[in-house]
Protein backbone atom coordinates (compact mmCIF):
# COMPACT_ATOMS: atom_id res chain seq x y z
CA UNK A 1 0.00 0.00 0.00
CA UNK A 2 2.63 2.54 0.74
CA UNK A 3 4.71 1.32 -2.04
CA UNK A 4 1.88 2.36 -4.43
CA UNK A 5 1.25 5.24 -2.46
CA UNK A 6 4.65 6.53 -3.52
CA UNK A 7 5.11 5.63 -7.19
CA UNK A 8 1.15 7.00 -7.90
CA UNK A 9 -0.09 9.17 -5.75
CA UNK A 10 2.84 11.15 -4.23
CA UNK A 11 3.65 12.34 -7.95
CA UNK A 12 0.28 13.19 -8.77
CA UNK A 13 -0.03 14.95 -5.57
CA UNK A 14 3.10 17.09 -6.51
CA UNK A 15 1.74 17.35 -10.16
CA UNK A 16 -1.51 18.98 -9.15
CA UNK A 17 -0.12 21.19 -6.15
CA UNK A 18 3.13 22.74 -8.82
CA UNK A 19 0.17 23.22 -11.01
CA UNK A 20 -2.45 24.88 -8.79
CA UNK A 21 -0.09 26.92 -7.41
CA UNK A 22 0.99 28.22 -11.52
CA UNK A 23 -2.60 28.34 -12.32
CA UNK A 24 -3.80 30.24 -8.99
CA UNK A 25 -1.11 32.70 -9.10
CA UNK A 26 -1.33 33.84 -13.15
CA UNK A 27 -5.24 33.18 -12.54
CA UNK A 28 -5.53 36.17 -10.12
CA UNK A 29 -4.29 38.71 -12.85
CA UNK A 30 -7.03 37.74 -15.65
CA UNK A 31 -10.00 37.77 -12.72
CA UNK A 32 -8.44 41.34 -11.39
CA UNK A 33 -8.24 42.68 -15.03
CA UNK A 34 -11.95 41.02 -16.08
CA UNK A 35 -9.96 38.93 -18.63
CA UNK A 36 -10.96 35.48 -17.27
CA UNK A 37 -11.94 34.16 -20.91
CA UNK A 38 -8.42 34.52 -22.06
CA UNK A 39 -7.95 31.45 -20.26
CA UNK A 40 -10.66 29.68 -21.83
CA UNK A 41 -9.88 30.70 -25.17
CA UNK A 42 -5.97 29.90 -25.01
CA UNK A 43 -5.92 26.72 -23.39
CA UNK A 44 -8.65 25.64 -26.62
CA UNK A 45 -6.32 27.65 -29.03
CA UNK A 46 -2.74 25.66 -28.38
CA UNK A 47 -4.42 22.78 -29.42
CA UNK A 48 -3.43 22.52 -32.60
CA UNK A 49 0.30 23.59 -31.60
CA UNK A 50 0.50 20.93 -29.71
CA UNK A 51 -0.54 18.67 -32.30
CA UNK A 52 2.02 20.05 -34.54
CA UNK A 53 4.90 20.32 -32.20
CA UNK A 54 4.05 16.10 -31.46
CA UNK A 55 4.03 15.98 -35.44
CA UNK A 56 7.42 17.99 -35.90
CA UNK A 57 9.15 15.98 -33.21
CA UNK A 58 8.02 12.62 -33.42
CA UNK A 59 7.09 12.38 -29.69
CA UNK A 60 5.85 13.87 -26.91
CA UNK A 61 9.18 15.91 -26.53
CA UNK A 62 8.26 18.98 -23.85
CA UNK A 63 10.14 21.45 -25.91
CA UNK A 64 8.76 20.71 -29.21
CA UNK A 65 4.78 20.59 -27.78
CA UNK A 66 6.01 24.24 -25.50
CA UNK A 67 7.15 26.02 -28.43
CA UNK A 68 4.43 25.07 -30.54
CA UNK A 69 1.49 26.06 -28.20
CA UNK A 70 3.57 29.40 -27.72
CA UNK A 71 3.27 30.11 -31.47
CA UNK A 72 -0.47 29.10 -31.69
CA UNK A 73 -1.69 31.23 -28.49
CA UNK A 74 0.35 33.87 -30.22
CA UNK A 75 -1.66 33.71 -33.80
CA UNK A 76 -4.69 33.16 -31.57
CA UNK A 77 -4.18 36.56 -30.42
CA UNK A 78 -3.27 38.38 -33.62
CA UNK A 79 -6.03 37.30 -34.67
CA UNK A 80 -8.46 38.36 -31.90
CA UNK A 81 -6.90 41.89 -32.53
CA UNK A 82 -6.99 41.66 -36.34
CA UNK A 83 -10.57 40.61 -36.12
CA UNK A 84 -11.46 43.63 -33.52
CA UNK A 85 -9.55 46.31 -35.76
CA UNK A 86 -10.50 45.58 -39.37
CA UNK A 87 -13.85 43.91 -38.44
CA UNK A 88 -14.84 46.34 -36.08
CA UNK A 89 -15.85 42.82 -34.02
CA UNK A 90 -16.47 43.10 -30.46
CA UNK A 91 -14.02 41.60 -28.20
CA UNK A 92 -16.16 38.40 -26.83
CA UNK A 93 -16.78 37.77 -30.42
CA UNK A 94 -13.61 37.51 -31.78
CA UNK A 95 -12.50 35.50 -29.06
CA UNK A 96 -15.19 32.76 -29.22
CA UNK A 97 -14.38 32.45 -33.32
CA UNK A 98 -10.85 32.66 -32.55
CA UNK A 99 -10.41 29.99 -30.19
CA UNK A 100 -13.36 27.40 -31.75
CA UNK A 101 -12.00 27.29 -35.21
CA UNK A 102 -8.07 26.65 -33.83
CA UNK A 103 -9.49 23.86 -31.62
CA UNK A 104 -11.45 22.35 -34.49
CA UNK A 105 -8.60 22.53 -36.60
CA UNK A 106 -6.28 20.92 -33.96
CA UNK A 107 -9.12 18.26 -33.74
CA UNK A 108 -8.98 18.28 -37.32
CA UNK A 109 -5.40 17.41 -37.45
CA UNK A 110 -4.99 15.31 -34.35
CA UNK A 111 -8.10 13.00 -36.04
CA UNK A 112 -5.99 12.60 -39.37
CA UNK A 113 -2.34 12.53 -38.42
CA UNK A 114 -1.36 11.78 -35.45
CA UNK A 115 -3.90 9.36 -34.27
CA UNK A 116 -2.37 6.55 -36.15
CA UNK A 117 1.32 7.02 -35.27
CA UNK A 118 1.55 8.59 -31.92
CA UNK A 119 -0.70 7.99 -29.12
CA UNK A 120 -2.23 11.14 -28.50
CA UNK A 121 -6.30 11.39 -28.38
CA UNK A 122 -8.40 14.07 -27.61
CA UNK A 123 -9.50 12.79 -24.56
CA UNK A 124 -5.83 12.61 -23.24
CA UNK A 125 -5.72 16.18 -24.05
CA UNK A 126 -9.54 17.20 -23.13
CA UNK A 127 -9.57 15.02 -19.55
CA UNK A 128 -5.78 15.05 -18.49
CA UNK A 129 -3.96 11.76 -17.67
CA UNK A 130 -3.27 12.25 -14.10
CA UNK A 131 -3.53 8.47 -13.35
CA UNK A 132 -1.07 7.82 -15.87
CA UNK A 133 1.77 9.30 -13.93
CA UNK A 134 4.15 7.58 -11.99
CA UNK A 135 7.35 7.61 -10.43
CA UNK A 136 9.16 4.24 -10.35
CA UNK A 137 11.64 5.25 -7.40
CA UNK A 138 10.74 8.68 -5.41
CA UNK A 139 14.11 8.85 -4.20
CA UNK A 140 15.91 8.88 -7.11
CA UNK A 141 15.98 11.91 -9.22
CA UNK A 142 16.43 10.63 -12.33
CA UNK A 143 13.74 8.74 -12.82
CA UNK A 144 11.28 11.93 -11.85
CA UNK A 145 8.65 12.19 -14.11
CA UNK A 146 8.88 15.12 -17.26
CA UNK A 147 5.62 16.91 -15.67
CA UNK A 148 7.19 17.28 -12.38
CA UNK A 149 10.42 19.07 -13.90
CA UNK A 150 8.71 21.17 -16.28
CA UNK A 151 5.77 22.34 -13.80
CA UNK A 152 8.91 23.25 -11.10
CA UNK A 153 10.82 25.57 -13.75
CA UNK A 154 7.79 27.35 -14.90
CA UNK A 155 6.37 27.81 -10.98
CA UNK A 156 10.16 29.19 -10.24
CA UNK A 157 10.28 31.73 -13.35
CA UNK A 158 6.40 32.57 -12.02
CA UNK A 159 7.54 33.58 -9.09
CA UNK A 160 10.44 35.44 -9.88
CA UNK A 161 8.51 37.62 -12.17
CA UNK A 162 5.93 38.29 -9.71
CA UNK A 163 8.74 39.05 -6.79
CA UNK A 164 10.76 41.08 -9.50
CA UNK A 165 7.99 43.44 -10.68
CA UNK A 166 5.49 43.19 -7.88
CA UNK A 167 4.56 46.97 -7.79
CA UNK A 168 4.18 47.47 -11.55
CA UNK A 169 2.00 44.40 -11.53
CA UNK A 170 0.36 45.59 -9.00
CA UNK A 171 -0.05 49.20 -10.94
CA UNK A 172 -0.94 48.07 -14.10
CA UNK A 173 -3.29 45.36 -12.85
CA UNK A 174 -5.65 47.97 -10.54
CA UNK A 175 -5.36 51.21 -12.52
CA UNK A 176 -3.96 50.90 -16.36
CA UNK A 177 -4.53 54.22 -16.83
CA UNK A 178 -2.33 55.82 -14.47
CA UNK A 179 0.12 53.39 -14.88
CA UNK A 180 -0.16 54.63 -18.81
CA UNK A 181 0.59 58.34 -17.95
CA UNK A 182 3.11 57.57 -15.26
CA UNK A 183 4.96 55.84 -18.10
CA UNK A 184 4.73 52.22 -17.45
CA UNK A 185 4.58 50.00 -20.84
CA UNK A 186 1.44 48.40 -19.97
CA UNK A 187 1.37 45.95 -22.95
CA UNK A 188 4.80 44.71 -22.62
CA UNK A 189 3.17 43.34 -18.42
CA UNK A 190 -0.03 42.02 -20.81
CA UNK A 191 2.45 40.40 -23.41
CA UNK A 192 4.35 38.79 -20.47
CA UNK A 193 1.61 37.40 -18.83
CA UNK A 194 0.11 36.12 -22.12
CA UNK A 195 2.82 33.81 -22.71
CA UNK A 196 3.45 32.64 -19.33
CA UNK A 197 -0.15 31.58 -19.09
CA UNK A 198 0.36 30.29 -22.42
CA UNK A 199 3.57 28.40 -21.16
CA UNK A 200 1.61 27.08 -17.80
CA UNK A 201 -1.48 25.96 -19.97
CA UNK A 202 0.95 23.49 -21.93
CA UNK A 203 2.85 22.53 -18.89
CA UNK A 204 -0.28 21.48 -17.29
CA UNK A 205 -2.18 20.35 -19.73
CA UNK A 206 -0.02 17.15 -20.49
CA UNK A 207 -0.24 16.30 -16.66
CA UNK A 208 -4.16 17.60 -15.75
CA UNK A 209 -6.26 18.16 -18.96
CA UNK A 210 -7.94 21.60 -20.14
CA UNK A 211 -10.95 21.86 -17.81
CA UNK A 212 -8.89 21.41 -14.76
CA UNK A 213 -6.43 24.15 -15.93
CA UNK A 214 -9.52 26.42 -16.48
CA UNK A 215 -11.13 25.93 -12.79
CA UNK A 216 -7.59 26.12 -11.25
CA UNK A 217 -6.94 29.64 -13.09
CA UNK A 218 -10.03 31.36 -12.46
CA UNK A 219 -12.18 29.60 -9.35
CA UNK A 220 -9.59 29.63 -6.44
CA UNK A 221 -9.07 33.33 -8.13
CA UNK A 222 -12.00 34.58 -8.02
CA UNK A 223 -13.07 33.18 -4.54
CA UNK A 224 -9.69 35.21 -3.09
CA UNK A 225 -11.53 38.24 -4.57
CA UNK A 226 -14.64 37.57 -2.65
CA UNK A 227 -12.72 37.33 0.37
CA UNK A 228 -10.25 40.22 -0.04
CA UNK A 229 -8.92 43.38 -1.41
CA UNK A 230 -5.52 43.95 -1.15
CA UNK A 231 -3.18 42.44 -4.12
CA UNK A 232 -0.82 40.79 -2.02
CA UNK A 233 -3.59 38.74 -0.21
CA UNK A 234 -5.14 38.29 -3.22
CA UNK A 235 -2.06 36.20 -4.58
CA UNK A 236 -1.49 34.60 -1.51
CA UNK A 237 -5.09 33.69 -0.48
CA UNK A 238 -6.00 32.08 -4.23
CA UNK A 239 -2.51 29.77 -3.95
CA UNK A 240 -3.40 28.44 -0.70
CA UNK A 241 -7.01 27.91 -1.75
CA UNK A 242 -5.67 25.93 -5.10
CA UNK A 243 -3.25 23.81 -2.87
CA UNK A 244 -6.26 22.52 -0.65
CA UNK A 245 -8.58 21.89 -3.29
CA UNK A 246 -5.69 20.37 -5.84
CA UNK A 247 -4.96 17.67 -2.75
CA UNK A 248 -8.60 17.65 -0.97
CA UNK A 249 -9.58 16.87 -4.60
CA UNK A 250 -7.22 14.65 -5.89
CA UNK A 251 -7.13 12.40 -2.32
CA UNK A 252 -11.02 12.24 -2.64
CA UNK A 253 -11.26 11.09 -5.65
CA UNK A 254 -8.42 8.18 -5.04
CA UNK A 255 -9.75 7.32 -1.47
CA UNK A 256 -12.90 8.01 -0.95
CA UNK A 257 -14.60 5.34 -3.95
CA UNK A 258 -12.84 2.77 -2.04
CA UNK A 259 -14.16 3.46 1.31
CA UNK A 260 -17.58 3.44 0.45
CA UNK A 261 -17.04 0.19 -1.13
CA UNK A 262 -17.59 0.88 -5.24
CA UNK A 263 -14.58 -0.63 -6.97
CA UNK A 264 -14.24 2.11 -9.33
CA UNK A 265 -11.60 4.99 -10.40
CA UNK A 266 -13.23 8.17 -10.96
CA UNK A 267 -11.43 10.97 -13.54
CA UNK A 268 -9.19 13.28 -10.79
CA UNK A 269 -8.95 16.40 -12.51
CA UNK A 270 -12.54 16.74 -12.79
CA UNK A 271 -13.14 16.22 -8.53
CA UNK A 272 -10.48 19.00 -7.86
CA UNK A 273 -12.32 21.03 -10.91
CA UNK A 274 -15.59 20.49 -8.63
CA UNK A 275 -13.59 21.05 -5.15
CA UNK A 276 -12.56 24.49 -6.95
CA UNK A 277 -15.92 25.49 -7.91
CA UNK A 278 -17.46 24.39 -4.07
CA UNK A 279 -14.90 27.00 -2.43
CA UNK A 280 -16.34 29.65 -4.88
CA UNK A 281 -19.35 29.06 -4.24
CA UNK A 282 -18.58 29.28 -0.73
CA UNK A 283 -16.93 32.53 -0.71
CA UNK A 284 -19.26 33.89 -2.74
CA UNK A 285 -22.47 32.74 -0.20
CA UNK A 286 -20.39 33.26 3.29
CA UNK A 287 -17.55 35.75 2.83
CA UNK A 288 -17.93 38.43 5.65
CA UNK A 289 -17.51 41.49 3.09
CA UNK A 290 -18.93 41.02 0.26
CA UNK A 291 -20.84 37.69 0.82
CA UNK A 292 -24.49 36.77 -0.41
CA UNK A 293 -25.51 36.60 3.15
CA UNK A 294 -23.59 39.69 4.30
CA UNK A 295 -25.83 41.96 1.95
CA UNK B 1 -38.11 16.45 -60.41
CA UNK B 2 -35.91 13.87 -61.47
CA UNK B 3 -33.18 14.78 -59.65
CA UNK B 4 -35.59 14.94 -56.41
CA UNK B 5 -36.74 11.65 -56.69
CA UNK B 6 -33.41 10.15 -56.83
CA UNK B 7 -32.56 12.02 -54.16
CA UNK B 8 -35.77 10.78 -51.88
CA UNK B 9 -35.25 7.70 -52.86
CA UNK B 10 -31.45 6.25 -53.54
CA UNK B 11 -29.66 9.10 -51.05
CA UNK B 12 -32.67 8.75 -48.69
CA UNK B 13 -30.63 8.58 -45.57
CA UNK B 14 -27.76 11.65 -46.99
CA UNK B 15 -30.75 14.05 -47.55
CA UNK B 16 -31.68 13.20 -44.46
CA UNK B 17 -29.00 14.52 -42.59
CA UNK B 18 -27.98 17.79 -45.21
CA UNK B 19 -32.42 18.83 -44.27
CA UNK B 20 -31.20 18.15 -40.34
CA UNK B 21 -27.86 19.98 -40.41
CA UNK B 22 -28.88 22.48 -42.40
CA UNK B 23 -31.95 23.14 -40.62
CA UNK B 24 -29.41 23.42 -37.48
CA UNK B 25 -27.23 25.98 -39.02
CA UNK B 26 -29.86 27.85 -40.03
CA UNK B 27 -31.15 28.33 -36.68
CA UNK B 28 -27.62 28.45 -34.92
CA UNK B 29 -27.09 31.30 -37.73
CA UNK B 30 -30.03 33.14 -36.40
CA UNK B 31 -30.17 32.79 -32.17
CA UNK B 32 -26.29 33.87 -32.38
CA UNK B 33 -27.14 37.07 -34.80
CA UNK B 34 -29.24 38.65 -31.24
CA UNK B 35 -26.75 37.06 -28.73
CA UNK B 36 -23.49 38.78 -30.77
CA UNK B 37 -25.95 41.69 -31.16
CA UNK B 38 -26.38 41.70 -27.39
CA UNK B 39 -22.59 41.67 -26.42
CA UNK B 40 -22.84 38.04 -24.67
CA UNK B 41 -21.38 35.70 -27.35
CA UNK B 42 -19.46 34.06 -25.01
CA UNK B 43 -22.60 32.87 -22.76
CA UNK B 44 -22.80 30.53 -25.32
CA UNK B 45 -18.95 28.91 -24.14
CA UNK B 46 -20.90 28.73 -20.09
CA UNK B 47 -23.97 27.62 -21.20
CA UNK B 48 -22.28 25.15 -23.96
CA UNK B 49 -20.17 23.27 -21.20
CA UNK B 50 -23.24 23.31 -18.83
CA UNK B 51 -24.55 20.74 -20.93
CA UNK B 52 -22.48 18.10 -20.08
CA UNK B 53 -23.47 17.01 -16.67
CA UNK B 54 -27.14 16.70 -18.04
CA UNK B 55 -25.94 14.05 -20.46
CA UNK B 56 -24.66 12.15 -17.80
CA UNK B 57 -28.08 12.49 -15.61
CA UNK B 58 -29.90 11.57 -18.68
CA UNK B 59 -28.06 8.42 -19.93
CA UNK B 60 -28.35 7.40 -16.31
CA UNK B 61 -32.16 8.15 -16.11
CA UNK B 62 -32.55 6.27 -18.89
CA UNK B 63 -31.10 3.41 -17.91
CA UNK B 64 -33.19 3.41 -15.04
CA UNK B 65 -36.34 3.43 -16.70
CA UNK B 66 -34.71 1.10 -19.33
CA UNK B 67 -34.86 3.11 -22.30
CA UNK B 68 -32.63 2.19 -25.39
CA UNK B 69 -29.58 0.96 -23.23
CA UNK B 70 -29.23 4.31 -21.78
CA UNK B 71 -29.27 6.23 -24.91
CA UNK B 72 -32.63 7.63 -25.22
CA UNK B 73 -31.73 10.69 -26.90
CA UNK B 74 -35.08 12.97 -26.12
CA UNK B 75 -34.18 12.57 -22.40
CA UNK B 76 -30.81 13.01 -22.88
CA UNK B 77 -31.64 16.40 -24.56
CA UNK B 78 -34.16 17.45 -21.80
CA UNK B 79 -32.16 17.32 -19.14
CA UNK B 80 -29.07 18.84 -20.75
CA UNK B 81 -30.99 21.18 -21.59
CA UNK B 82 -32.16 21.43 -17.78
CA UNK B 83 -28.83 21.91 -16.41
CA UNK B 84 -27.74 24.63 -19.08
CA UNK B 85 -30.83 26.80 -17.94
CA UNK B 86 -29.01 26.29 -14.05
CA UNK B 87 -25.64 27.05 -15.99
CA UNK B 88 -27.20 30.41 -17.63
CA UNK B 89 -28.97 31.45 -14.67
CA UNK B 90 -26.03 31.17 -12.74
CA UNK B 91 -23.77 33.12 -14.78
CA UNK B 92 -26.78 35.72 -14.68
CA UNK B 93 -26.87 35.78 -10.87
CA UNK B 94 -23.03 35.85 -9.82
CA UNK B 95 -22.94 38.91 -12.34
CA UNK B 96 -25.72 40.45 -11.08
CA UNK B 97 -25.23 39.91 -7.33
CA UNK B 98 -21.05 39.84 -6.53
CA UNK B 99 -18.41 41.49 -7.49
CA UNK B 100 -17.10 39.32 -10.04
CA UNK B 101 -17.04 40.27 -13.32
CA UNK B 102 -19.41 38.58 -16.17
CA UNK B 103 -16.29 37.02 -17.83
CA UNK B 104 -14.87 35.44 -14.38
CA UNK B 105 -18.62 34.09 -13.71
CA UNK B 106 -18.67 32.71 -17.16
CA UNK B 107 -15.48 30.85 -16.80
CA UNK B 108 -15.94 29.42 -13.25
CA UNK B 109 -19.26 28.33 -14.54
CA UNK B 110 -18.46 26.58 -17.06
CA UNK B 111 -15.39 24.58 -15.76
CA UNK B 112 -17.66 23.82 -12.57
CA UNK B 113 -20.26 22.36 -14.57
CA UNK B 114 -18.08 20.92 -17.28
CA UNK B 115 -16.02 19.29 -14.03
CA UNK B 116 -19.54 17.85 -13.00
CA UNK B 117 -20.43 16.52 -16.49
CA UNK B 118 -16.99 14.51 -16.55
CA UNK B 119 -16.80 13.18 -12.95
CA UNK B 120 -20.81 11.86 -14.00
CA UNK B 121 -19.20 10.29 -17.27
CA UNK B 122 -16.03 8.60 -15.78
CA UNK B 123 -18.77 7.09 -13.10
CA UNK B 124 -20.42 6.02 -16.27
CA UNK B 125 -17.88 4.46 -17.41
CA UNK B 126 -17.49 2.29 -14.58
CA UNK B 127 -21.45 1.19 -15.04
CA UNK B 128 -21.52 -1.59 -16.18
CA UNK B 129 -24.29 -1.81 -18.21
CA UNK B 130 -25.77 0.19 -21.24
CA UNK B 131 -24.22 1.08 -24.21
CA UNK B 132 -21.91 4.31 -23.44
CA UNK B 133 -19.81 4.24 -26.58
CA UNK B 134 -21.62 6.80 -28.40
CA UNK B 135 -21.37 9.26 -25.31
CA UNK B 136 -18.34 10.52 -26.44
CA UNK B 137 -19.82 11.80 -29.47
CA UNK B 138 -21.50 14.69 -27.77
CA UNK B 139 -17.58 16.52 -27.14
CA UNK B 140 -16.52 16.16 -30.98
CA UNK B 141 -20.03 15.61 -32.60
CA UNK B 142 -21.39 12.67 -34.90
CA UNK B 143 -23.43 12.49 -38.03
CA UNK B 144 -22.69 9.32 -38.81
CA UNK B 145 -24.04 7.62 -35.93
CA UNK B 146 -27.63 9.26 -36.30
CA UNK B 147 -30.29 7.48 -37.08
CA UNK B 148 -33.31 8.48 -39.26
CA UNK B 149 -35.96 8.91 -35.94
CA UNK B 150 -33.18 11.28 -34.44
CA UNK B 151 -32.32 13.04 -37.07
CA UNK B 152 -35.98 14.50 -37.83
CA UNK B 153 -36.14 15.09 -33.76
CA UNK B 154 -33.14 17.40 -34.58
CA UNK B 155 -34.70 18.97 -37.80
CA UNK B 156 -37.88 19.33 -35.64
CA UNK B 157 -36.47 21.29 -33.05
CA UNK B 158 -34.77 23.20 -35.28
CA UNK B 159 -38.20 24.16 -37.10
CA UNK B 160 -39.22 25.56 -33.97
CA UNK B 161 -36.60 27.55 -32.91
CA UNK B 162 -36.67 29.32 -36.78
CA UNK B 163 -40.04 30.12 -36.37
CA UNK B 164 -40.03 31.23 -32.95
CA UNK B 165 -37.27 33.51 -33.92
CA UNK B 166 -39.81 35.01 -36.86
CA UNK B 167 -42.33 35.17 -34.89
CA UNK B 168 -40.55 37.56 -32.21
CA UNK B 169 -38.34 39.22 -34.78
CA UNK B 170 -39.38 42.74 -33.74
CA UNK B 171 -39.24 42.47 -29.75
CA UNK B 172 -35.58 40.42 -30.19
CA UNK B 173 -34.19 43.54 -32.06
CA UNK B 174 -35.77 45.92 -29.70
CA UNK B 175 -33.56 44.05 -26.97
CA UNK B 176 -30.48 43.86 -28.90
CA UNK B 177 -30.91 48.04 -29.85
CA UNK B 178 -32.05 49.97 -27.19
CA UNK B 179 -33.56 48.07 -23.84
CA UNK B 180 -34.88 51.56 -22.25
CA UNK B 181 -36.91 52.23 -24.97
CA UNK B 182 -38.26 48.91 -25.64
CA UNK B 183 -39.52 49.01 -21.97
CA UNK B 184 -40.84 52.54 -22.74
CA UNK B 185 -42.83 50.34 -25.69
CA UNK B 186 -44.35 48.10 -22.89
CA UNK B 187 -42.21 45.08 -23.72
CA UNK B 188 -41.30 42.71 -21.20
CA UNK B 189 -37.85 42.67 -21.40
CA UNK B 190 -37.44 39.83 -18.96
CA UNK B 191 -39.89 37.78 -20.79
CA UNK B 192 -37.94 38.54 -24.43
CA UNK B 193 -34.40 37.48 -22.28
CA UNK B 194 -36.06 34.54 -21.76
CA UNK B 195 -37.01 33.75 -24.61
CA UNK B 196 -33.10 33.97 -26.39
CA UNK B 197 -31.99 32.35 -23.52
CA UNK B 198 -34.40 29.43 -24.20
CA UNK B 199 -33.81 29.51 -28.07
CA UNK B 200 -30.17 29.65 -27.43
CA UNK B 201 -30.40 26.35 -25.20
CA UNK B 202 -32.46 24.59 -27.88
CA UNK B 203 -30.13 25.08 -30.64
CA UNK B 204 -26.78 24.24 -28.23
CA UNK B 205 -28.49 20.91 -27.01
CA UNK B 206 -29.65 19.87 -31.07
CA UNK B 207 -26.55 20.95 -32.11
CA UNK B 208 -24.68 18.48 -29.44
CA UNK B 209 -24.97 15.74 -31.10
CA UNK B 210 -24.07 16.59 -34.69
CA UNK B 211 -21.56 19.08 -34.39
CA UNK B 212 -20.05 18.82 -31.10
CA UNK B 213 -19.96 20.72 -27.55
CA UNK B 214 -17.14 23.69 -28.78
CA UNK B 215 -18.47 23.11 -32.25
CA UNK B 216 -21.70 24.39 -31.64
CA UNK B 217 -20.00 27.48 -30.11
CA UNK B 218 -18.80 28.38 -33.39
CA UNK B 219 -21.47 27.83 -34.92
CA UNK B 220 -23.86 30.64 -33.12
CA UNK B 221 -20.99 33.35 -33.26
CA UNK B 222 -19.30 32.60 -36.88
CA UNK B 223 -21.74 32.90 -38.88
CA UNK B 224 -23.23 36.04 -36.70
CA UNK B 225 -20.16 38.00 -37.07
CA UNK B 226 -19.89 37.21 -40.92
CA UNK B 227 -23.17 38.65 -41.64
CA UNK B 228 -22.30 41.42 -39.28
CA UNK B 229 -19.41 42.10 -42.01
CA UNK B 230 -21.81 42.68 -44.73
CA UNK B 231 -24.48 44.83 -43.33
CA UNK B 232 -25.75 47.27 -40.51
CA UNK B 233 -29.17 46.15 -41.18
CA UNK B 234 -30.57 43.73 -38.64
CA UNK B 235 -33.14 41.90 -40.51
CA UNK B 236 -30.53 41.56 -43.25
CA UNK B 237 -27.82 40.80 -40.98
CA UNK B 238 -30.15 38.04 -39.63
CA UNK B 239 -30.84 36.64 -43.05
CA UNK B 240 -27.12 36.51 -44.11
CA UNK B 241 -26.35 34.90 -40.86
CA UNK B 242 -29.14 32.34 -41.32
CA UNK B 243 -27.69 32.02 -44.68
CA UNK B 244 -23.57 31.40 -43.94
CA UNK B 245 -24.96 28.63 -41.30
CA UNK B 246 -26.82 26.40 -43.33
CA UNK B 247 -24.34 26.90 -46.03
CA UNK B 248 -21.58 26.37 -43.50
CA UNK B 249 -23.39 22.95 -42.45
CA UNK B 250 -23.81 21.58 -45.54
CA UNK B 251 -20.58 22.23 -46.84
CA UNK B 252 -19.01 20.75 -43.26
CA UNK B 253 -21.43 17.52 -43.67
CA UNK B 254 -20.74 17.22 -47.18
CA UNK B 255 -16.95 17.34 -47.18
CA UNK B 256 -16.58 15.52 -44.24
CA UNK B 257 -18.22 12.59 -45.21
CA UNK B 258 -18.50 12.40 -48.84
CA UNK B 259 -14.84 13.82 -49.87
CA UNK B 260 -12.33 12.45 -46.77
CA UNK B 261 -13.72 10.91 -43.48
CA UNK B 262 -12.58 13.61 -41.24
CA UNK B 263 -14.67 14.47 -38.26
CA UNK B 264 -18.08 16.72 -38.74
CA UNK B 265 -18.07 18.99 -36.30
CA UNK B 266 -14.31 20.18 -37.08
CA UNK B 267 -15.06 20.55 -40.81
CA UNK B 268 -18.21 22.29 -40.04
CA UNK B 269 -16.23 24.99 -38.01
CA UNK B 270 -13.67 25.15 -40.18
CA UNK B 271 -15.68 26.15 -42.97
CA UNK B 272 -17.72 28.19 -41.61
CA UNK B 273 -14.34 30.51 -40.62
CA UNK B 274 -12.68 30.37 -44.08
CA UNK B 275 -16.54 31.88 -44.96
CA UNK B 276 -15.46 34.65 -42.58
CA UNK B 277 -11.94 34.86 -43.85
CA UNK B 278 -12.91 35.10 -47.21
CA UNK B 279 -15.94 37.85 -46.10
CA UNK B 280 -13.11 39.99 -44.07
CA UNK B 281 -10.66 40.10 -46.71
CA UNK B 282 -13.45 41.26 -49.26
CA UNK B 283 -14.26 44.10 -46.83
CA UNK B 284 -10.80 45.21 -46.39
CA UNK B 285 -9.96 45.38 -49.82
CA UNK B 286 -13.26 47.09 -50.69
CA UNK B 287 -11.94 49.23 -47.92
CA UNK B 288 -15.67 50.25 -47.33
CA UNK B 289 -16.95 51.24 -43.55
CA UNK B 290 -20.11 49.29 -43.60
Amino acid sequence: MSDQFFIIDFPALIIVSLASLLCALLGSFLVLTKQAVIIDAISHSVLPGIVVGVLLSGSFSILYVMAGALTSALIAVMLVYAFQHWGKIEQGAAIGAVFTAMFAFGVLLLETQVGSRIHLDTQHVLYGALELTYWANPFEWSSMPTQIKTLAVLLIITIIYLIAFFKELRLTTFDPTYAKILGYKTYLFQLALLILIALVAVGCFEATGSILVIALFICPAAAARMLCDRMISQLLLSALIAVLCAVGGYLCSALLPIWLGFDMTVNSASVIALFSGICLIASIIGSPKYGILAK
Amino acid sequence: MDILTNLLTEHYNATIVFMATALLGLSAGLVGCFLVLRKQALISDAVTHATLPGIGIGFILSLQLGLNDGKFLPLLLLCSAATAYLGARSVQYITNNTRLSPDTAIASVMSFFYGLGLLLLSIIQNIDAGNKAGLNSFLLGQVSGLRIDNLILLGAVSLIVVCLVILNFKNLRLLCFDKNYASLLGLKIKATENLLLLLMILVICTGLKTVGLIMIIALLIIPAITARLWTDRSEIMAALAAFFGAISCIGGVYISSALYDLPTGSTIVLFAFSLFTVSLIIRIIRGTNV
